[in-house]
């Protein structure tokens, strides 16, 4: 360790208000990646706040000392956002896991960044509430890290991501001064800087609390699971029902070799075996209006050459039925040391075409794939097996990565449908955009973060001209083993 | 391709883990500290970090290791079926093999569980021992004295212990009651004759009351649990053959268990006594209970044991038959998953973690107001009493067997 790492940890470990940092050589080692074990970094120390002052007073370390400062939460993010740039601090918020006040009334909670999402609806059940936005981690996720990715999950097709559930945070700049953005009572006016705020994957400041909308629970709740014979009848059955008007909360496809996974792992849930795809609908709303409509998917499912059409029988079996899909990413671990679940969106018609061609490109790259989709949003996730041990493979997986992108994009699709950018995907986002589309983004960046000392380095490319004269450039490029 | 170091550590078993972070809240150590390097993930990455040899086995992983309760609340939470606690223990071993632990430390561990636990002989002096010492007048003398105060290690291992019962060793045969329904063999644990005689007892008059012929054979002993646990491996096996030889003869429909940490151990080698172990509620709740019929109107929470609702995968059984009950009301306990700190000797070995998530189990209970809580493992019987004890709280801590019997003894006195 450098002697002036040396001071800034001494300082750290000297604020009153810090309750516990970490430095040793094993234990940054463990901080190295966050869910995507694709980049990695090594940080100078890790530091636990539990209030607003603490971060406050980390952050005015750091810029006195230059060194940057990453946010983290529970580190579950699949973009690398989390992972520290090398010498940095790493600002872990996970000691701030409290519900600082719950608004019965005008249903809203404002809590701390380091809350698990989970946590948060189980706090507010007994009012007959809970918290939409639901991603498959939200056993472990924070509300923090969920703000800076603006998180989606199944439920995301009927009540939106994380952004239109935040009513207002309270964040601390890059230069340690604490704002407010947005109102608690949803009467905001001028600009939209919360939404600026969310989505921004940690670089434009830290969330020490956010006010959050609640969802009264719905009357009757009912999940469908109707499997098909083959991938493309199974997409068109999605189709079919948005285009009927049929509102359903959530629409997941899991592909064959992901039930093959799932029913492997604890988190069994009864999926037939023999079907080539799994399609989870979910309905929620009035007695009548569920009753109505269910009968209304079962029909169309069946149009589409369902094998069997089966509704929950009681509440265990629809958990059932979600704890394999929430849990399908990591049943995949099953099949080779590491995992990479990427994520992209096409157009919901395109799905089928899109997928084949994935699935072609990663046979010709002799890869293992298993997939995964929001299929009412268009939102896929191809899940690839590998082993980071094999250089060969993790070059193809590299490959395979930018590929799916290329197919995507083709399709009409965007980037990434809600594990945002981070390291993975900053050096694509030339694909989408345009020098001039990125340039407002580096003035909002610069605007709010000018010495550039918050989780530095993701989301936004460095200008085409040097991506392009170093094509290493890339958030990969540490990946070696 | 890096070649990792040749170990004790199951290193396969580390790849398992995709590192998507499920587990983290659902681990304790995790929930008290916020340290990645105090989760399941971190554990399991250090673990890899160490066997390829990219980072030294130093003193916080070594200490990670043992803070560490292996309580496997991770394997519970895992989508990608990670076998945590084979991998703990093997990574114990590792550090013991490399000397990377101060040899006092593992020398006394070593001692105590050698010679001490796994010793029926010493066990019973030891026992003898503490009885006298609390009759005697003597534990008032020094717990009034404060001498205690001096050795702090020992003054937690006293004050942990309540009153110690008298011995009580199972009859090798206990005759079924009414119509014969099967022959099960018990497991007696090394532990449980001599402190938890009472619960071995019930175990008995139960199985018998629901019409089993229960055999005790001579011979088996200590399952080696916490020597597993400990990372000595070798000491486990030893145990284990021993209680295979003991139960291998029988032909028995069931080895019984009423000790979660002991079923769960004598489980993990998967082979033929294995197969035949069942936590006693799990077999009384598989094989039809005869109804209880005495009235016991209390309110019950029951506490999952580590080593049963993750060990083992028990958790509705217990439950249902204590809602057998007539007049019992059983509430929820907030947290019931979580690890109430016993954990085998940890409350010895780290009491200061130990103490902070007993903090927690006894604010439940103290939100929660139960008159009786229970629980299926003798480490956890230990721990919960003293929390109750030191927090002066009004609660009977018991063996779920316990609550079974006193109902068919008031329903034959009725
Ligand atoms: C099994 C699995 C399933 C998943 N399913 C979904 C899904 O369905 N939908 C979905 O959208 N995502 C999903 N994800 C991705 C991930 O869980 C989300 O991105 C989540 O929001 C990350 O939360 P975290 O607390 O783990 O944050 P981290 O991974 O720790 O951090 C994520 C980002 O947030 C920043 N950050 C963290 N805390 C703060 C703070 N207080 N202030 C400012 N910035 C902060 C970090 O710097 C980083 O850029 C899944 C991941 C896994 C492993
Ligand atoms: S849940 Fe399992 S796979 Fe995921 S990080 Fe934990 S141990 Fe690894
Ligand atoms: S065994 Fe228990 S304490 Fe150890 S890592 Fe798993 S959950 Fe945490």
């Amino acid at each position: 360790m450098d002697p002036r790492t040396g001071e800034l940890v001494d300082r750290l470990r000297e604020l009153p208000s810090v309750e516990d940092v970490l430095a040793g050589a094993s234990e940054m080692f463990v901080y190295e990646s966050d869910g995507l074990t694709l980049t990695r970094g090594r940080a100078a120390a890790v530091a636990f706040p539990s209030t607003t002052r603490a971060v406050c007073e980390i952050v005015r370390a750091c810029n006195e000392f230059g060194v940057p400062f990453v946010p983290r939460g529970a580190g579950t993010g699949l973009s690398g956002g989390a992972t520290p740039v090398d010498g940095c601090v790493v600002i872990e918020c996970a000691r701030m896991d409290q519900v600082l006040s719950i608004d019965a009334v005008n249903r809203t909670a404002t809590v701390q960044p380091g809350l698990v999402n989970a946590h948060l609806t189980d706090a507010v059940s007994g009012l007959g509430l809970h918290y939409a936005p639901d991603p498959s981690s939200q056993t472990a996720c924070t509300i923090g890290g969920n703000v800076a990715e603006n998180s989606g999950g199944p439920h995301t097709l009927k009540y939106g991501t994380t952004s239109p559930h935040v009513l207002s945070l309270e964040v601390v700049l890059p230069d340690a001064s604490v704002v407010q953005l947005g109102r608690r009572d949803a009467h905001a006016v001028g600009y939209d800087l919360r939404g600026v705020f969310v989505g921004s994957e940690g670089t434009l400041g830290i969330v020490t609390a956010a006010t959050v909308r609640l969802m009264p629970d719905p009357e009757t709740v009912c999940t469908l699971l109707a499997s098909f014979p083959s991938l493309v009848s199974a997409c068109e059955a999605v189709s079919t029902i948005i285009a009927a008007g049929i509102v359903a909360s959530a629409l997941e496809l899991l592909d064959d070799k992901t039930i093959d996974a799932v029913e492997a792992s604890v988190f069994a849930a009864g999926y037939p075996r023999n079907a080539r795809a799994v399609l989870l609908v979910e309905l929620d709303g009035t007695d009548a209006a569920v009753q109505a409509e269910r009968a209304r998917v079962r029909t169309v499912c069946q149009s589409h050459g369902a094998i069997e059409v089966r509704v929950a029988r009681d509440e265990q079996e629809r958990e059932a039925f979600w704890r394999g899909r929430k849990g399908a990413f990591g049943a995949m671990g099953r099949r080779a040391p590491d995992l990479y679940v990427h994520d992209a969106v096409v157009p919901r018609t395109r799905l089928p075409e899109v997928v084949e061609a994935i699935t072609r490109a990663a046979e010709e790259r002799n890869l293992r794939i298993a997939n995964v989709f929001h299929a009412g949003d268009g939102n896929l996730h191809p899940n690839l097996s590998f082993d980071r041990r094999d250089a060969d493979e993790l070059a193809r997986i590299v490959d395979m990565g930018e590929e799916i992108l290329r197919i995507c994009i083709e399709a009409g699709g965007v980037l990434s449908g809600e594990h945002g950018i981070g390291l993975e995907k900053r050096d694509y986002m030339h694909m989408l955009y345009t020098d001039e589309d990125l340039e407002p983004m580096r003035w909002v960046h610069e605007a709010f973060d000018p010495a550039d000392a918050c989780n530095p380095g993701k989301v936004i490319p460095q200008p085409r001209a040097c991506t392009e004269s170093n094509p290493r450039h890339r958030g990969y490029e540490k990946v070696t083993f | 391709m890096a070649e990792p170091l040749a170990t004790l550590l199951e290193y396969e078993k580390t790849l398992d883990c995709v590192h998507c972070g499920l587990c983290l809240p659902h681990c304790p150590t995790y929930q008290e500290t916020g340290r990645e390097s105090s989760s399941p993930r971190g554990r399991i990455y250090a673990m890899r970090g160490v066997a390829e040899g990219r980072i030294e086995l130093d003193a916080a992983v070594v200490d990670e290791m043992y803070l560490c309760l292996a309580c496997r609340a991770c394997e519970s939470a895992c989508p990608a079926g990670v076998q945590y606690g084979r991998l703990v223990e093997s990574m114990r071993a590792e550090i013991d093999e490399r000397g990377a632990r101060s040899r006092a430390s593992r020398f006394f561990q070593r001692l105590v569980l050698r010679r001490v636990v796994a010793s029926h002989i010493v066990l019973r002096l030891v026992a003898l021992a503490l009885r006298l010492y609390q009759r005697s007048g003597l534990q008032r003398l020094l717990r009034a004295s404060n001498l205690l105060l001096v050795a702090p290690r020992l003054r937690d291992a006293e004050q942990l212990l309540p009153p110690v019962p008298p011995a009580w060793r199972a009859p090798g045969v206990t005759p079924a009651e009414g119509v014969l329904r099967g022959r099960v063999g018990f497991f007696a644990g090394c532990l449980m004759p001599e402190f938890f005689g009472p619960v071995n007892r019930a175990t008995l008059r139960v199985l018998a009351r629901n019409g089993f012929e229960v055999h005790a054979p001579r011979g088996q002993g200590c399952c080696g649990a916490l020597h597993a646990h400990a990372g000595d491996a070798r000491a486990a096996e030893r145990l284990h053959a021993r209680n295979v030889a003991a139960f291998g003869a029988d032909d028995l429909d069931a080895v019984v268990v009423n000790s979660a940490g002991c079923g769960a151990s004598l489980r993990d080698p998967g082979d033929a006594l294995s197969a035949r172990v069942r936590d006693v509620s799990e077999f009384l709740h598989a094989a039809g209970l005869r109804p209880p019929r005495g009235a016991v109107p209390l309110r019950v929470a029951y506490d999952d044991a580590c080593h049963l609702l993750h060990g083992q995968r028990v958790s509705a059984a217990p439950r249902e038959l204590l809602r057998m009950i007539p007049g019992l009301q059983l509430v929820d306990l907030p947290g019931t998953q979580d690890c109430c700190g016993a954990a085998g000797i940890y409350n010895l070995t780290q009491p200061d973690m130990s103490a902070r998530l007993l903090r927690r189990k006894v604010d439940a209970i103290r939100r929660t107001t139960p008159q009786v809580v229970v629980t299926g493992n003798p480490g956890c019987l230990l721990q919960l009493s003293r929390g109750v004890r030191d927090a002066g709280l009004d609660v009977e801590v018991l063996h779920p067997v316990e609550l079974l019997e006193r109902s068919y003894a008031v329903g034959e006195s009725d």
